[in-house]
């Protein structure tokens, strides 16, 4: 029997201020798929994942777990890790037990109060991350490192079925990625989490996923990591431009 | 001191008001200020003013709205003011800072024309321009608790969707969490405190009120439920530091409130700077 895909676009197009930015855009992640979508700045990728996420509407047919997303209610099924740049205010004051533990609040549902295991599943995101020692540190006292880990803590604590993160390792310490990556590699094949990895970095883990999407506008290319790495590295480095060059 | 307390009403009714005020006014002003919404406080405040001269106006001129209380129609405007904001934001969506002067200047412009129209409540509006405790009623106290109840009311249901919305709103949205809703409640909740609040320390001092025991606190805390609480004790040292000093002193209480904030600001500051020093030492 097939199963369901996570995530079904169909010809999924956006225009921002009748500029185009998504033409035609068709997409299906499985589960256990560890995907990542690259291409240059200004390709699209992002937007195509706040589409996904629902944080806009676009033209096209767009599911996400066999449901229309406009009829789509599990949003605790998703894990959403933003880019650390335009996620939050560093002086906020708030500690990563505080940050972690509001990830549980789609779940926990409105006019509810937070379940009474919620220490428990903080320090259980924390380990996963291996960020339990920090529990309680003020959240802008971190590395750039660290603060992702912690937003991956409070995007894995409902328990998702998906990740979702955009551009993770943008205000990473170089010396941190390949680490990161591990750990997301770790989540996946360990912890049977599918990923979508939103990158313009031309050195993401590609012996880590499984998937490759190139977008850039449209889908250039979509296919397993193995038929990506058989793509002739001229085309690559055509798809990304001149600046880029391809490893 | 006491004494006077326990004997007079207006006395009573000012300690109390401040209190409630002391309270909720910086526990909102914590989620007011992380948002960095600080400047709205005084956008609202001024058009409460509009409000309220304008029911002034209308107590001089409709007989029978004279013993209507005025601090309802600066609810109603503040309510008004929060909502044309939010409409004003989304108009100017990459100059959304643009919304604060528009509704500012509309507030003070409507205020000054209503008060060269009535031509007579030059008293009452010094009043409500810089807090006249001693002059809250028994049916201004109800109504703070009314206000107070309801802001706590909501923060209690909403606590964990506001931290959400105020810490990452981008996250909150792809949450599926209702932002729009909630934030459309926040402001009702914010212009509600801001028309409270304005007996005690009048409109033009009300966002200190909101806003610089929060900035005390965030000196000291390290999580977003420290700040709250190091806010309400700032808070409510303010108010009955500020009103103890007003009654011996015979000053205007909006002012020592607002006058003790600052002082006690400046010594939070002071004080971890030499607590940072010994540290590097």
């Amino acid at each position: 029997m097939m199963k369901t895909p996570y995530v079904e676009l169909k010809n999924v197009s956006f225009t921002y201020e009748s500029n185009p930015v998504l033409n035609n855009v068709s997409l299906s992640v499985e589960e256990g798929d560890f995907l990542a979508l690259i291409g240059p700045n200004g390709s699209g990728k992002s937007t195509l994942l706040k589409i996904i996420l629902g944080l806009l509407k676009a033209k096209g047919e767009i599911k996400l777990f066999g449901e229309p997303i406009s009829d789509f209610q599990h949003h605790e099924w998703i894990g959403y890790v933003s880019q650390k740049s335009n996620a939050f205010n560093s002086g906020f004051p708030a500690t990563v037990k505080e940050v972690v533990q509001s990830g549980l609040t789609k779940k926990a549902g409105l006019f509810k109060p937070m379940p009474k295991d919620a220490k428990q599943k903080v320090m259980e995101a924390l380990k996963a991350v291996g960020m339990e020692k920090f529990i309680n540190r003020r959240i802008g006292e971190l590395s750039g490192g660290q603060q992702q880990r912690v937003f991956i803590a409070r995007a894995l604590i409902s328990e998702p079925k998906l990740l979702v993160l955009d551009e993770p390792t943008v205000g990473v310490d170089i010396k941190h990625v390949q680490s990161f990556y591990d750990m997301l590699s770790e989540l996946n094949k360990k912890h049977h989490l599918t990923i979508i990895l939103v990158t313009h970095d031309i050195e993401a883990p590609f012996n880590q996923i499984s998937h490759v999407a190139f977008l850039n506008q449209r889908i250039l290319f979509y296919g397993s990591i193995d038929e990506y790495n058989l793509l002739p590295k001229e085309q690559i480095y055509q798809w990304y431009g001149h600046s880029v060059r391809a490893v | 001191m006491i004494e006077a307390i326990l004997h007079y009403e207006f006395l009573q009714n000012a300690f109390l008001s401040g209190i409630i005020i002391g309270f909720i006014a910086p526990l909102l002003g914590v989620f007011i200020v992380v948002r960095r919404m600080s400047l709205i406080a005084d956008a609202l405040s001024h058009v409460t003013l509009a409000g309220i001269t304008g029911g002034l106006l209308l107590n001089q001129h409709i007989a029978a709205l004279a013993f209507f209380n005025p601090i309802y129609f600066g609810i109603a405007a503040s309510i008004l003011g929060s909502v044309l904001i939010e409409r004003l934001r989304v108009l100017y969506k990459h100059f959304s800072e643009l919304a604060i002067p528009i509704i500012m200047s509309c507030g003070i412009g409507l205020s000054a024309v209503f008060i060269s129209l009535a031509n007579g409540f030059t008293t009452d509006v010094m009043g409500y321009l810089f807090g006249t405790v001693s002059a809250v009623s028994r049916q201004d106290l109800w109504i703070i608790v009314a206000i107070a109840v309801i802001v706590l009311l909501f923060l209690t249901i909403f606590y964990k969707e506001l931290f959400v919305l105020s810490f990452d709103e981008e996250y909150a949205k792809a949450s599926g969490l209702p932002a729009t809703m909630i934030h459309f409640l926040f402001m009702i909740i914010v212009a509600l405190t801001i028309a409270a609040s304005m007996r005690i320390v009048g409109i033009l001092l009300v966002s200190s009120l909101i806003t610089l025991p929060v900035a005390g606190a965030m000196r000291l805390s390290k999580g977003f439920k420290e700040t709250l609480v190091y806010s309400v004790v700032f808070g409510e040292m303010a108010v009955i530091i500020g009103l103890i000093l007003a009654f011996y002193l015979d000053l205007a209480p909006g002012g020592t409130i607002v006058v003790t904030s600052i002082a006690i600001l400046i010594i939070v500051i002071l004080c971890k700077k030499a607590v940072q020093k010994g540290a590097q030492q």
